[in-house]
Formats: C-alpha cells, sequence, structure tokens
C-alpha cells in the first residue's frame, strides 16, 4: 500500500511540482517512502470544501481525519461542523432572505384574493429558532456522513508541528498529534473587526452573530458595502426592522456598478436608509443600553450621530491562519491579507501542503468554488485524475431583495479588456409577471447581457436583477461556459411566461439608444 | 438591394413564437459547410417528385408574392443589363442567382416547366411573366413594363393576418417594420358560455398569462402557510377570495389588450374586429360583430387563428360545462369543481384551484400529459394528490345534468369507466373540461381557395418555411401539423420514445431528489422536488433532455435551455459551479445514473 502510494506520489508529478520552497519536496519525498503517517489526508477545517475533499478523498480508499474547531466570536457565537455557508452564511442568510421575501408576499397576497389582515407583524425568535434548527439539522448529517464514510473527525484546534504533523488542542486543553502525507488546509475566513474604531469590537457583531441572535436586533445599523452587508440589511429591512447601511464608497466593489447601484437604488426605495461617503469614528453604549455610533460624513466634512441597537460589521473577511504556526510547515502567505499563495493545482509553497477554499489569495470566496475545488483535489491525488479546478466564468447570485445574478465580466471589465468599440451590451428592463396584479414596482428589474461586438457575438458576461436570480443565472452560466454567442442565446426558445425568457428575447443594444423597456407579451 | 436570402418575410420571430424549426434546434452549433450554399427546397422531401412539387411551390410562392423577381446567374452579362434597367427605373427586385444557389438547375428545370424558358434572366413583374432580356426591353420600349410596374396596388393590402394571437401579431408587426402595408383581423367567437376577449389571442386572455397569475395566486397560499414558520405572525384562518383575485387579473389583461392595440397602431398595422373567411383567391370576406361585412384583398396571408378547446360531445356539455376560455373570468368562484382531462391545461387548472382550498377531482382517461416524460408526468400527478387534489383514473363523463341553477349550480355528472361496465355519479358545482384543444381552421374558407388541411385533426400542413399547399398562404402558431405545440420537451420525448421502440438504449441519465432550502424551514416535505438529465452516451455525453420538478421550473429551465442549444454536455454541466443555495445547482452535482439503482435522496448542504 504504501509503496503503491508512493508510486502515485511519483505519477503525480511532486517533482514537476518544485516550487521556489526549498527542499522541502525531496525531504518529504524521503520520509513518505518511510509510509508511517497516521492518515494519508488531513484536513484542517470543516467546512464546504474541507468536507468535500476529506469525503472524497475516503471514498477512494483512504484514510482521512478532519479537524474542526470554531473560535467563539467575540460576542461568544459558536456553532458546529460544517463551516461559514451552514452555519453563519449561505443557508441562515438564504432562510432569513426568504423569511423577508414572504413578508413581501404577504403583503401581496390581498391582491390575489387572500384575505389577511394588514399589517402582520414578524416575530424574530420563531423565525431565528427555525432557522437555527435547521442549522444544527445540517450540523449532525455533516457528522453522520463524515462517519458513514469512514472519516475520523476531531474537533480540535489544529496548528502544525512541522510539515506533516499537525497538534490538536480541545477544548479542555488536551492535547493530540496527528500526522498524515498530504495535508489540506481548509480553514476559511472570520469577519474582520475594524479594530481602530473605539467600541468596535465591545459592542459590535458580524455575521457570525446575526444568525445566532435569540432577540430581535432592532434598531441595526449595518457597516460596509458588501454583499454581505448588503444581503443583511436586506432582510433585516424586509422584516420590519428600521436598518441603515453605512458604506465609504461605492457598492459591491468587483460587481457591475449598474447593476450594483440598481441594487441600492431598489433597496433605498423599500425602507433601507443609506449613509454614503461616511465612516464610523466610535461606538458607545448609552445609559439605556443603546448603541451611540459616530461618523464622518466625508462629503460634508461633518461630524455625524446616531443611536442604535445593534450595530453589524459587514467590512470584508479575513483568513483564518493566524493560529495555523503556518511557518513551522514553511507554507507561504501574502504579506498584505495573509491568505496562503497556491498553484493552480492548489499546492502551496509546500508541495505535499495544500490549500482550497476562503482562505487561499485570489480565490472567489464562494462555497460551491470550494466544494468543486475540494473534491477534485481529492481526485488528483487519490483518483489518478489531471482536471485543475477553472475558476474563469464563476456564477454568483447577491441574495438581495430584488436578487442580482451575474456570471462573467461586467460591463466595465468587458470595456477595459476589449475596447469600448468591440463590446456589445444587450439591456431590458422588464416587469415580472407576478409584480402586475399587486401593482409592484419593477424599476429596477433589468437584465443586461455584456457580448463582443463582433459576429457570432461570443457572451462575455450575463447580468440579471430580478426575482429568483439565482435560478435564473445557473442555467445561463452553463450556456456561457459553452461558448454561448449572442446569436445562439438569442435562437433559444422562451418559457413563457417567466422572467428568465426575457435574457432570450434581449434586442436593444445600449449603443443603439433605444428604449429598453420591455411592452407587452 | 439586389439579393436577398429567397425566404419569406419571416412569419413569426424567434422569441415570440415558439421554434418551428426543428431541424434548426440543435443544428446551430455545427453548420456544416456545404449547408452554407443557400437552398430553395428542404432537403426534406424523400421521393424527387415531391422535391419538385416542392420546389414548383416555393417558386410560385416567390413569384405570387408580386414586385419584381429576376432568374438570373451572377456571371450572365443579359442578366446585368436587366437588372440595371430595373434599378434605373427605381424598382426594387428580388434577384436568385442560380449559379450560386445550390439547385439551381432544378430550379430551372421548373421554371421551363412554367414559362416555356429555361434561360436566363428569366423576369416576373407583379406574377406577371415578361420573358428575357429582350422582351423585358421590348416591354419596357412599349410602356407595358412601366405599367406592370405600376400594378403593384392591385391588392388592397401585402400581408392581411387572420388571427391577433401571439404569433399574428409578431407577424404582422415584423412585416409592418419591413415597410409592408399589413391587416390584422382578429375575432373572438364567443365561448357556449359567452365568454369573450380582447386583442392578444389565447396566451394574454386565456392561456400562460392568467393562467400563471392564478398559480402565483395559489403559490402565495402556500408561501402564507410557509411565512409562519419564517416569524410572520397571524392567527386568524386565511381565506380566499376569487371575486377579488379575477378582477385583478382581467384589469392586468385588459391592460395587454390596449398596449396590443396600440403597438399595431404604432406600427401602422390596420386592425380591424372582424371575423375573416376566404371568399376567392386573395380576397378575403370581414365580418364584424353587428354582421356587417366588407372585403379586403392582399398579395399574401397568414393564417394564425389558433385553436379553442374541445368539447366532449356528450348530453349537457356545451350548455353546463366551462372550459380553460370561461374559467379566468369567472365572476364566481367555481366551488367544488371536476376537471376532465390529463392536459398540462387540466393540471394546471386543477392545481391553482385546489391551492385556493377548493375541493377538486380530475378525471383522467389514461395517462397524465401525454408526450411529456412520463416519470416526470407520474410525479407531478403524485405531488398533486398529496395536496389534496383527488384523481379519478380510467373514467369518462357521459351526461352532465344541471340539478340547480346559481353562481355556482349544482351538477351532476355521470361517468363510465373505460375498462368496464361501472359507473359512477357525482354532485359539482362546476365542471372544467380540459380534454384537448382544435384547431380554428374549417370555418375559414380555406377550401375556397384549396389550402389542404388534415381532414382529421384540422391542422394545417406547411414546409419549413411556414408555407401551405396554397403558395401565397402561410400559416403559424397552433395550427400547424406536425410542429411541436410548445417546447423543446415535445421534440425531445418523441426522439426518445422512438429510440426506446427501435434503438439501442443510447442514454445515460442521471438524477437526484432535492430538498429546496425554502422548503426545510417550512417543513414541506423532503425528496420530493427531482431532477434528471439524459445524455448521449456516443454523443460525448451531450445532454439531450433536461427536467426538473420544483419550485421556479420555468426560471431554471431557461438558461439550461440555452446552454444545451450550445452543445451542453455532462462534463461541462460538472464543470459549472453551482449558485449557492439555490435548486439550479443541483444541476452541477449530478453524481447518480439511474441505471446505478443507488440512493438519490439529498443529504447535506
Amino acid at each position: 500500500m504504501a509503496a503503491m502510494a508512493a508510486a502515485l506520489r511519483g505519477l503525480g508529478g511532486r517533482f514537476r511540482w518544485r516550487t521556489p520552497a526549498v527542499a522541502g519536496g525531496v525531504r518529504g519525498a524521503a520520509q513518505g517512502a518511510v509510509g508511517q503517517w497516521d492518515y494519508d489526508l488531513l484536513v484542517i477545517g470543516g467546512g464546504s470544501g474541507g468536507l468535500a475533499c476529506a469525503k472524497e478523498a475516503a471514498q477512494l480508499g483512504r484514510k482521512v481525519a478532519v479537524v474542526d474547531y470554531v473560535e467563539p466570536s467575540p460576542r461568544g457565537t459558536r456553532w458546529g461542523l460544517g463551516g461559514t455557508c451552514v452555519n453563519v452564511g449561505c443557508i441562515p442568510k438564504k432562510l432569513m432572505h426568504q423569511a423577508a421575501l414572504l413578508g413581501g408576499l404577504i403583503r401581496d397576497a390581498p391582491h390575489y384574493g387572500w384575505e389577511v389582515a394588514q399589517p402582520v407583524p414578524h416575530d424574530w425568535r420563531k423565525m431565528a429558532e427555525a432557522v437555527q434548527n435547521h442549522v444544527k439539522s445540517l450540523n449532525w448529517g455533516h457528522r453522520v456522513q463524515l462517519h458513514d464514510r469512514k472519516v475520523k473527525y476531531f474537533n480540535v484546534k489544529a496548528g502544525f508541528v512541522d510539515e506533516h504533523t499537525v497538534r490538536g488542542v480541545a477544548k479542555g486543553g488536551k492535547e493530540i498529534l496527528l500526522s498524515a502525507d498530504h495535508i489540506v488546509i481548509a480553514t476559511g475566513g472570520r469577519p474582520r473587526y475594524p479594530a481602530h474604531i473605539e467600541g468596535a469590537l465591545e459592542y459590535g457583531i458580524t455575521s457570525d452573530d446575526i444568525f445566532w441572535l435569540k432577540e430581535s436586533p432592532g434598531k441595526t445599523l449595518v457597516v460596509g458595502a458588501s454583499y454581505v452587508a448588503l444581503e443583511c440589511a436586506g432582510f433585516l429591512t424586509g422584516i420590519g426592522l428600521d436598518t441603515t447601511v453605512m458604506m465609504r464608497s461605492i457598492p459591491l466593489r468587483g460587481f457591475d456598478q449598474q447593476m450594483s447601484s440598481l441594487v441600492t437604488e431598489h433597496m433605498a426605495s423599500h425602507g433601507t436608509r443609506f449613509l454614503r461617503g461616511c465612516t464610523p469614528s466610535q461606538v458607545r453604549r448609552l445609559p439605556d443600553g443603546q448603541l451611540q455610533v459616530t461618523w464622518e460624513d466625508h462629503t460634508t466634512g461633518k461630524e455625524g450621530t446616531g443611536t442604535f441597537n445593534t450595530v453589524l460589521w459587514a467590512v470584508g473577511r479575513v483568513p483564518d491562519t493566524r493560529s495555523l504556526n503556518l511557518e513551522k510547515a514553511g507554507v507561504d502567505t501574502s504579506p498584505s491579507t495573509q491568505k496562503i499563495l497556491v498553484d493552480s493545482r492548489e499546492a502551496t509553497s509546500v508541495p505535499h501542503i495544500y490549500a482550497i477554499g476562503d482562505v487561499v489569495e485570489g480565490r472567489p470566496e464562494l462555497t460551491p468554488t470550494a466544494v468543486m475545488a475540494g473534491r477534485l483535489l481529492a481526485q488528483r491525488l487519490f483518483g489518478g485524475s489531471s482536471d485543475l479546478m477553472d475558476y474563469d466564468k464563476v456564477p454568483t447570485t447577491v441574495f438581495t431583495p430584488l436578487e442580482y445574478g451575474c456570471v462573467g465580466l461586467s460591463e466595465e471589465e468587458a470595456v477595459a479588456r476589449h475596447g469600448q468599440e468591440r463590446v456589445e451590451v444587450y439591456h431590458a428592463h422588464y416587469k415580472p409577471l407576478e409584480f402586475t396584479v399587486p401593482g409592484r414596482d419593477a424599476s429596477q428589474c433589468y437584465v443586461k447581457m455584456v457580448c463582443l461586438r463582433e459576429p457570432p457575438q461570443l457572451v462575455l458576461g450575463l447580468h440579471f436583477l430580478g426575482p429568483n436570480a439565482g435560478e435564473v443565472t445557473q442555467g445561463f452560466a452553463l450556456g456561457i461556459k459553452c461558448g454561448a454567442s449572442y446569436v445562439q442565446v438569442m435562437q433559444t426558445v422562451g418559457i413563457h411566461p417567466t422572467c428568465s425568457e426575457e435574457v432570450v428575447k434581449l434586442r436593444i443594444s445600449k449603443r443603439s439608444g433605444l428604449d429598453p423597456t420591455v411592452t407587452g407579451c | 438591394k439586389s439579393s436577398k436570402s429567397p425566404k419569406s418575410p419571416g412569419p413569426g420571430k424567434a422569441g415570440d413564437a415558439p421554434n418551428r424549426r426543428p431541424g434548426h434546434v440543435r443544428g446551430a452549433r455545427v453548420a456544416s459547410p456545404p449547408e452554407r450554399r443557400a437552398r430553395l427546397a428542404s432537403p426534406g422531401p424523400s421521393s424527387s417528385s415531391e422535391a419538385r412539387e416542392e420546389l414548383r411551390r416555393r417558386l410560385l410562392g416567390l413569384i405570387e408574392r408580386g414586385g419584381v423577381v429576376i432568374f438570373s446567374k451572377s456571371y450572365c452579362p443579359h442578366s446585368t443589363r436587366v437588372k440595371e434597367l430595373f434599378s434605373s427605373l427605381g424598382a426594387e427586385c428580388y434577384v436568385l442567382e442560380l449559379d450560386q444557389v445550390d439547385d439551381g438547375a432544378k430550379i430551372q428545370e421548373v421554371l421551363l416547366e412554367i414559362t416555356n424558358q429555361k434561360t436566363v434572366p428569366n423576369i416576373f413583374v407583379n406574377k406577371v411573366h415578361v420573358g428575357g432580356c429582350d422582351q423585358t426591353f421590348q416591354a419596357y420600349q412599349s410602356g407595358l413594363l412601366q405599367k406592370l410596374l405600376h400594378e403593384d396596388s392591385a391588392y388592397d393590402y401585402d400581408l392581411i393576418v387572420i388571427g391577433g394571437g401571439s404569433g399574428g401579431l409578431s407577424c404582422a408587426k415584423e412585416a409592418a417594420i419591413l415597410g409592408k402595408k399589413v391587416m390584422v383581423l382578429d375575432f373572438v367567437v364567443p365561448s357556449p358560455q359567452g365568454t369573450s376577449w380582447g386583442l392578444g389571442g389565447t396566451c394574454v386572455n386565456v392561456g400562460c398569462v392568467p393562467k400563471k397569475l392564478m398559480h402565483q395566486a395559489a403559490l402565495l397560499g402556500q408561501a402564507l402557510h410557509d411565512s409562519r414558520k419564517f416569524g410572520w405572525e397571524y392567527n386568524q384562518q386565511v381565506t380566499h377570495n376569487w371575486e377579488t383575485m379575477t378582477k385583478a387579473i382581467q384589469n392586468h389583461i385588459r391592460s395587454l389588450n390596449f398596449g396590443y392595440g396600440l403597438s399595431l397602431r404604432e406600427k401602422a398595422v390596420a386592425y380591424v374586429n372582424s371575423y375573416g373567411e376566404f371568399v376567392e383567391h386573395h380576397k378575403i370576406k370581414a365580418t364584424n360583430k353587428k354582421g356587417q361585412e366588407t372585403y379586403y384583398t392582399a398579395a399574401q396571408f397568414v393564417i394564425a387563428t389558433g385553436e379553442r378547446p374541445r368539447y366532449l360531445g356528450i348530453q349537457g356539455d356545451k350548455e353546463y360545462c366551462i372550459t380553460s376560455d370561461d374559467l379566468f373570468s369567472l365572476p364566481y368562484c367555481p366551488g367544488k369543481t371536476l376537471v376532465v382531462g390529463a392536459s398540462y391545461v387540466a393540471l394546471e387548472c386543477a392545481g391553482f384551484l385546489a391551492g385556493f382550498g377548493l375541493d377538486v377531482t380530475v378525471m383522467v382517461r389514461s395517462i397524465l400529459l401525454r408526450g411529456f416524460d412520463q416519470e416526470m408526468a407520474e410525479k407531478v400527478g403524485s405531488y398533486m394528490e398529496q395536496h389534496g387534489v383527488r384523481f379519478l383514473w380510467k373514467f369518462i363523463p357521459v351526461m352532465v345534468q344541471q340539478l340547480e341553477k346559481g353562481s355556482p349550480g349544482k351538477l351532476k355528472v355521470l361517468a363510465k369507466s373505460t375498462e368496464g361496465t361501472e359507473t359512477i355519479e357525482e354532485v359539482y358545482n362546476t365542471v372544467l373540461l380540459a380534454i384537448g384543444r382544435d384547431s380554428c381552421t374549417r370555418k375559414i374558407g380555406l377550401e375556397k381557395i384549396g389550402v389542404k388541411i388534415n381532414e382529421k385533426s384540422g391542422k394545417i400542413p406547411v414546409n419549413d418555411v411556414e408555407q401551405t399547399s396554397v403558395p401565397y398562404v402561410y400559416a403559424v402558431g397552433d395550427i400547424l401539423e406536425g410542429k411541436p405545440e410548445l417546447t423543446p420537451v415535445a421534440i425531445q420525448s418523441g426522439k426518445l420514445l422512438a429510440r426506446r421502440l427501435f434503438g439501442a438504449s443510447l442514454e445515460k441519465i442521471y438524477h437526484t431528489l432535492f430538498w429546496p432550502l425554502e422548503w426545510t424551514v417550512a417543513g414541506r416535505e423532503n425528496n420530493t422536488c427531482y431532477a434528471k438529465i439524459i445524455c448521449n452516451k456516443f454523443d460525448h455525453d451531450r445532454v439531450i433532455g433536461f427536467h426538473i420538478l420544483g419550485p421556479n421550473a420555468g426560471e431554471v429551465t431557461q438558461g439550461f435551455a440555452a446552454a444545451m442549444k450550445c452543445g451542453l454536455t455532462k462534463q461541462l454541466l460538472d464543470d459549472t459551479i453551482g449558485i449557492h443555495p439555490t435548486c439550479g445547482e443541483v444541476f452541477t452535482t449530478l453524481e447518480i445514473t439511474k441505471s446505478s439503482g443507488l440512493d438519490i435522496t439529498q443529504k447535506g448542504c
């Protein structure tokens, strides 16, 4: 077995991965031949990427262990196995988004003949409990799956001892040493606290806490302009809370800016307050328990203050690498971001140590990319595969009240890469059929397809703002991956009446200057 | 403008009408070089005499369109002289260069049959055969040519479209944009229950639009139910008010009717709210509501009269039953309802009626959703059954009797088994017939001008440019014979069935059950939603079938349909990153093949 493993490693091209990272490769090979490691694979971090990698490796018949440990947030929130996505990310976020959407549907219902006395109040405790119960069932499910696949699970905090050995410290202080032939770092990231702001750490919460609050956060200030900030502000507003977003500059940096401004425009028209060009300078707790926030308004140069029940920081995330003692293994990180540097095979500067997911420099911070990267890595390590993870044209959706789905290039990026003259943008303002009866405003329902201008007009990017944007975008992401051209998209028959058919009906180019409002059926 | 592609001015633009060219559905991805050249005849017909007949029809269609038609060869100096002559007269010509099309030689043979002239150029002006180069110049000198050119206005219109539904309107508007003088005749014959509606056809008035809005209303009922689990608090029993909903939906439809009228006016299309009927070649009689008759002529016609619901032909059906024509504007709640039929119309209506809390029974003669994937169809049926819809299998109604008048009244339905002698009797408030639709082609004078229809189905056979047996008459929409009435799914199922019957298994089927995240907290059932793709093993696992049962299925399917058009393979699906958490992402992680028989219930995130 060990000989075979060594042979496979040889085939896997260990020596081809020579990186400027000293002679670790040679040393590793010498030790590997001895074959005395506890595990074939040790995964540090039980989030989406780590679990996927571990399960795949186990499926391929390897001896695998996962270590996972959730450092409580400064507010003391902690959770179970499954990582950010399951516990404090995608899953609870989308469920709370759904709760907010239901609020909108309740207001629609009377127009459709349902007799419901308005307004209908919302009970945070009930929602939070239901959401948390679901998350706990997922935690349990992950445990069971690891058990089923004979993956050993340790609830310990891990740090490298050397390049093949990791020390795990359990909650009670008990220590264990685990050694493995291959090690995958998948520790993800945690919300950043703006530590320089007085009171930020003491009184603020982050997305690590919001989904686990037992009581309603009440009047909330969300600081930040990331998708996390806007999603949280969106559902808080949607369940009836007084919510303010404070942002320093532009919303959703990196996303198409026209779409981003439509997203915030929609939020503003649905009750979310925005403080633009402002940065907080201090958070104080008033005698009645409320939080007084002082901020600087950079446009007027004046100082502003306001009181809130909750201040939520959503100003970015930092990789969870501090306690890993990466230097003991010789794993290089980026000096500016502290994220781990890897090559296209996810190998770090130490060839038998890999990193996947949010902890890696330059990777999209998305669950499905981590899952796929983890699975492919295991297949390369133990399944004789050579398939690399393709990080191009990754679709994603921002679950703001009006959802924004996108894949491929933003309009700005397309113009930057190809030049204004070589890019054609098709767009439409449309009205979802479901909006007509309750008379909902559809000013921000918009779809835009960014194409090369030269026939057959290869599609570079698709941007969709409207209900069910994620469901709409997924299939088109595939089309774009298959090299869809504008012509091919136009040849696709619409599904009537849906919102996604607007994509295959895009006829008006921005260049034409014609009105892109869809009229009629 | 000297040369155009030899096609009709495009009845039905892509996107508005369902795809009518099955040959193009998947072909777009690899256009083989030999097909780059224009062809007048479709490669379809098998025997050469059939092909010849087809070509003749095309050529006559071209000539019947009027204007100047020149059959030419690009290198022929005589042809060039003629083209220059017409150009100097400011006449727009349709030029077909016979040396540049694949079937040029055949066209020349057919021209010989039609005109007794084989040489080029061969010139027609407003349907009159002028002859070759010399004759044309003679006609020019004698003034005949100028006279022929000005006979352009012999018809009232370039195009008359009969039927103002999705297909007819898009065709009319497109022709108008291309500078043609166009008329649309639209007239809704009231249903036996007296229901009628405005411009826009089935989709807008009694189809897709009101059906999806009622579907949405039913979904809202479920959303209300869910919302309590998501923390929204109200305790009272929520009831549904049919009148409020119907009024709101009808208001929306009226605004759409108005919009259609407006868009026709904007494009200078003449709209006449009259019943159109052919009386002789190129001539139509239009009868309005008051019975006043007007006659119009046109160079070309498009028939787009669509279909109307079928009746059973049993005692009491037209007197007491309603159809989808009546349901969406019914002024009162239908109450306890029997839906007869198993078409998608039947199941959709039964679904939303049950969603409003009504007692709904579906009477099915044989199978659900004929033509659709039967596994999916069964799952749809069992989901509905779990949600309170009752199914009466293998029964057909034989008599409907009114017990009580009212809004709604009471109807007694007598039904008999299709398998034995058993009969059942039950009382309903409303009986909705959804047993199929018949083409509106039998009372529009088609026989007067010789347009062939399928006597049995009433459908109109057309070639691949939508031309009927009469060269200047075209047809679009639901009345076409042998064309998919709706989705590419129908095409696909037919293909699969044929393979199942005659061929070895070429398919690999991947599938999974899934639990939409939104359903988890709401405590809705797990392992109900289902996704399935079918791949062709011998064509790089190309995806040839795509099926999803779950929320927002339309929104999910659309993009994948575009991807299938681009030659989607299983590998590409696997390489695609999911959008998390959505339902659509299940397609990027399909691992279990059906033949493996492995468990497909979903666990984890």
